[in-house]
């Protein structure tokens, strides 16, 4: 069966209960009864929480085999906590574990091993990389991986199709009942915006922390009205790894030529006015957008009136320059970042609720005017691939890439035309993870490709005497530079399933073949 | 095969980048970086035992990358090695639009090469005439003789002053101010303009000296450079920036340029613009500054 | 002309391609690694075969190990690695425009 962005469903899949991908808002008005969890009442007073070990607490939780346990990616590749909690979860013998994280990455290969052998069943996460990408894509786990956005990944908690045993939070800090703030500690990360949801909706929910503080730990992002158990440890992660040195603007004059242009396309539309609202990612042109608005948005004399997203340096300078009303905040790339939230009150958190989850009553994404994204693959639909590298291997992560383009009124990709060998606009991407219908506007070294479907930014642009050529124009480049690729092979076996924001089956992954010359 | 277009003797050569022919990741991408002219170097660039891989990497993307509007040049060895014939039959037999000789000292040094461009033209079928030369000026005795080896071949369309190797010889260091240059661009101006040909000047080497780069780049204004020699394509943005004309200058260009047009179909030949005697002496000018104004961008007239 | 000695061109930095060409006496042989083997392996090995059939080579084991090479990089280095094999002068004269396409 074919679903909207015309990937082939497998029937098994169908058989099992998932429905197609339909369309961006095809939920908007239904309704859902949110599942809470099964909680202990503490009625008696008690002192702490304090469990001696992360094996005390796992025991104590009565984690059993089959059960669900999560984890944040707020440590990014500093985090030790996955690999702390699973070495005691193997230890105790435990098996057909699932591990349901907002992100996993390059600091959790020693997972791959548990995958391998059998512990790990399932996995859902946004982003899975390194050795557990390979293993995954070759098709040891023993049930597909469901890979979602962090949107979506809310709803799926909130609706029940996840339900969480045990939460694994790693905290900067937290008092003896369990009140985390993510500022104050060893290796501080700014927020704990991914790990709400875990403590409001996870049976049994244990705090792990290498950095005890007095009670009240407050204002905390995390409860301890939601906390079982409070664990100390060492060290939580490793603080360099945590917060990257403080981005510096790139200098790749490629990159800023694509800035340039991205800034240029912003300010041709309508929404580029005071109190516009702004999210870029990480990469080095996306950063480097900041740097080109600023002397337009003086030219014309306007504000931004919030800025989101994973949240870096240079925007908080922006805001320090008075550009910016305030900074709301999900995820913090660099020691900028943290040192401005701890100190700067108009820089906020917020949960991954309120950020992106389609399904509550308007995420910030459903306000949001500009969206700048980078991409593996972009096809000539539109459609962009986050997930799947040139060898078919999974490595990469929806994160908020399908939320934000889902949401915002221009969503913008900016990417060189080809890395490498590998054409990045292409006739089809490997795996779809944002539907074309949510990608406005490419932006390349070679040229700027507006979607059809927004004939409104096209006036806009021409208006603007900004050039402009068709996604077909950019991809037959793109084949004439590096020539026209041959497909991947795969097998039959789903090894994973791309959950799209509301649910539905936007596109799967199978077992890649290995090539044969 | 791309065929290119038949080389410009006169065109927009604000900015020269190098590149080494030998970086395959490099040459793909080179012109998108908006480069009026780039110059694949077989030179000081490459390896002594890389001479050859060079040739070969130089001849393909020759003959396969789609190059667009902007020039490309090839620097071969100097006549003193075994290695420059052979860059000229590669660079001609390749379709490059020019050849860069390093280290010109006399007119001589020019007609060697002219003649062996012209036989290369010969042995691959191009249309004789059609690879253009220039002279890369490194040393003192160079300097001197730089008028006669801007007339020395109507192949060549300027000379550029290479400042490493000229300091070498003059047993001197760069200082803010260039004056240890200043004998040394003026001459090569001089030649240049009396014999009608382009002058570039110098690498600016420091890429994290941006001032500085800025404070040179103006002196080449102010001296009246056609361009400049590049290393990195982060300065191309700098110098196309600061070799645009104002929109005041544009203003007047314009008003020449038509004016004279005016006038001409007349059969006026001199006329005045706001009291100010124009004739055609001033009309090349105009135009050049309305050239440069389109490839700068900022063009917004009706020529 | 055939191969005298080993010939290698090329080195194994992204975007380019190491190509070693060894005498042999039963045709040619080719072993084949490639960072983008699944979508350009077969365009890879093409180009290589056309490049060594140009050149009038009959006999060859070639070893292509390569980091998303351009086809017109994979040319010039099998030709490079051909012609050190066939120990010519570096200075040529080549024959640009004939075997060398």
């Amino acid at each position: 069966m074919l679903n909207a962005v015309g990937r082939e469903i497998p029937e098994e899949l169908i058989a099992q209960g998932w429905k197609p991908y339909a369309g961006a808002h095809v939920r908007d008005g239904q309704y859902i009864r949110k599942q809470g969890p099964r909680t202990r009442i503490c009625e008696k007073p008690q002192e702490s929480k304090i469990a001696a070990s992360i094996r005390e607490a796992i025991v104590a939780c009565g984690l059993k085999d089959g059960m669900t346990v999560s984890f944040h990616h707020h440590f990014r590749d500093g985090d030790f906590i996955v690999n702390m909690v699973m070495k005691e979860i193997v230890a105790l013998g435990l098996k057909d574990i699932t591990i349901a994280a907002s992100s996993l990455g390059a600091a959790h290969d020693p997972v791959a091993r548990y995958i391998e052998d059998g512990i790990v069943t399932g996995l859902q996460t946004s982003g899975i990389r390194g050795r557990m990408g390979e293993v995954v894509s070759h098709g040891r786990l023993k049930t597909p991986a469901i890979l979602r956005s962090h949107g979506g990944r809310v709803r799926a908690i909130e609706e029940g199709e996840v339900h969480i045993d045990v939460a694994f939070i790693g905290s900067p800090t937290s008092d003896e009942y369990g009140n985390c703030r993510a500022v104050g500690g060893k290796s501080d990360c700014g927020v704990l915006s991914y790990a709400v949801v875990d403590s409001e909706y996870a049976d049994k929910v244990v705090v792990i922390t290498d950095t005890l503080v007095p009670y009240p730990n407050f204002p905390a992002s995390i409860h301890g009205i939601n906390v079982d158990y409070v664990v100390k440890v060492d060290e939580i992660g490793n603080p360099k790894k945590i917060a990257s040195a403080a981005a510096r603007m790139t200098q790749n004059p490629r990159d800023l030529m694509m800035a340039e242009s991205v800034a240029k396309v912003m300010a041709s539309t309508p929404w580029f006015k005071d109190g516009f609202s702004f999210q870029t990612g990480a990469g080095g042109p996306s950063l480097a957008v900041n740097r080109f608005i600023e002397p337009l948005m003086n030219e014309l004399g306007i504000k931004m009136s919030f800025a989101i997203g994973g949240i870096a340096g240079p925007i908080c300078e922006l805001q320090r320059k008075g550009l910016v009303g305030c900074v709301v905040d999900t995820q913090d790339f660099d020691t900028g970042a943290i040192e401005d939230i701890r100190t700067n009150p108009r820089h906020y958190e917020i949960s991954a609720s309120e950020y992106a989850n389609p399904a509550n009553k308007g995420a910030f994404v459903n306000k949001l005017d500009f969206v700048i994204l980078a991409a593996l693959e972009v096809d000539v639909n539109f459609n962009v691939n986050v997930i799947t590298g040139s060898d078919g291997v999974l490595r990469g992560a929806p994160g908020g890439h399908p939320d934000t383009a889902a949401g915002a009124k221009c969503t913008i990709i900016v990417t060189p035309l080809t890395r490498g060998r590998m054409a990045t606009v292409c006739e089809n991407v490997v795996t779809v993870t944002t539907p074309g219908e949510c990608v406005d506007v490419v932006v390349t070294d070679y040229g700027v490709a507006v979607n059809p479907r927004r004939q409104d930014i096209v006036d806009c642009l021409d208006r603007a005497g900004i050039k402009h050529v068709s996604i077909k124009e950019l991809q037959e480049k793109a084949y004439s530079l590096v020539g026209r690729p041959d497909p991947l092979q795969w097998n039959d076996k789903v090894v994973a399933i791309l959950e799209a924001r509301d649910g539905t089956v936007l596109d799967v992954v199978r077992e890649i073949r290995p090539y044969k010359m | 095969m791309i065929p290119r277009p038949k080389p410009e003797k006169f065109r927009l050569r604000r900015t020269m980048m190098f590149m080494n022919a030998q970086k395959p990741g490099l040459i793909k991408d080179a012109y998108v970086y908006g480069a009026d002219s780039i110059m694949l170097d077989l030179e000081d660039a490459v390896a002594e035992n890389q001479k050859d891989a060079a040739r070969f990497s130089l001849y393909h993307a020759l003959k396969t990358v789609d190059y667009g509007d902007t020039e490309v040049i090839v620097r071969i060895n100097g006549l003193d090695t075994p290695h420059w014939r052979e860059d000229v039959r590669v660079a001609v037999a390749g379709g490059a639009d020019g050849i860069r000789i390093a280290k010109t000292e006399s007119a001589d040094d020019v007609k060697t090469v002219d003649a062996a461009v012209t036989e290369a033209e010969r042995e691959f079928g191009a249309e004789e005439g059609r690879t253009l030369l220039m002279a890369a000026i490194e040393s003192p005795k160079g300097v001197l003789n730089a008028y006669e080896i801007c007339t020395a071949s109507p192949r060549l369309f300027g000379i550029a002053l290479s400042g490493g190797d000229y300091r070498k010889c003059m047993q001197v260091k760069p200082v803010p101010g260039g004056i240890e240059m200043l004998a040394a661009r003026g001459q090569m101006l001089i030649a240049a303009r009396a014999a009608g040909v382009q002058c570039f000047d110098t690498v600016f080497t420091d890429l994290d000296d941006e001032a500085g780069f800025r404070a040179e780049m103006q002196q080449n204004k102010d001296m009246g450079f056609d361009g400049k020699s590049l290393i990195n394509p982060r300065q191309i943005r700098i110098v196309h920036e600061m070799l645009a004309p104002t929109q005041q200058e544009i203003a007047a260009a314009d008003a020449i340029v038509a004016a004279y047009r005016e006038n001409a179909a007349k059969g006026i030949g001199v006329f005045t613009i706001n009291g100010k005697m124009i004739d055609i002496a001033f009309v090349p000018g105009a135009e050049r500054v309305i050239a440069l104004a389109k490839a700068s961008g900022i063009y917004e007239g009706e020529l | 002309m055939e191969l005298k000695t080993t010939g290698i061109a090329g080195t194994l930095e992204s975007s380019d391609v190491m190509v070693t060409l060894e005498p042999a006496s039963s045709g040619i042989s080719l072993n084949l690694e490639s960072t983008v083997i699944n979508q350009y392996g077969r365009q890879i090995k093409e180009t290589v075969l056309a490049t060594l059939a140009r050149l009038g080579v009959k006999n060859a084991a070639v070893t292509v190990n390569d980091h998303g090479a351009l086809d017109c990089t994979i040319t010039a280095r099998v030709e490079c690695a051909y012609y050190r094999g066939c120990q010519c002068d570096a200075d040529g004269p080549y024959p640009w425009g004939g075997e060398i396409a």
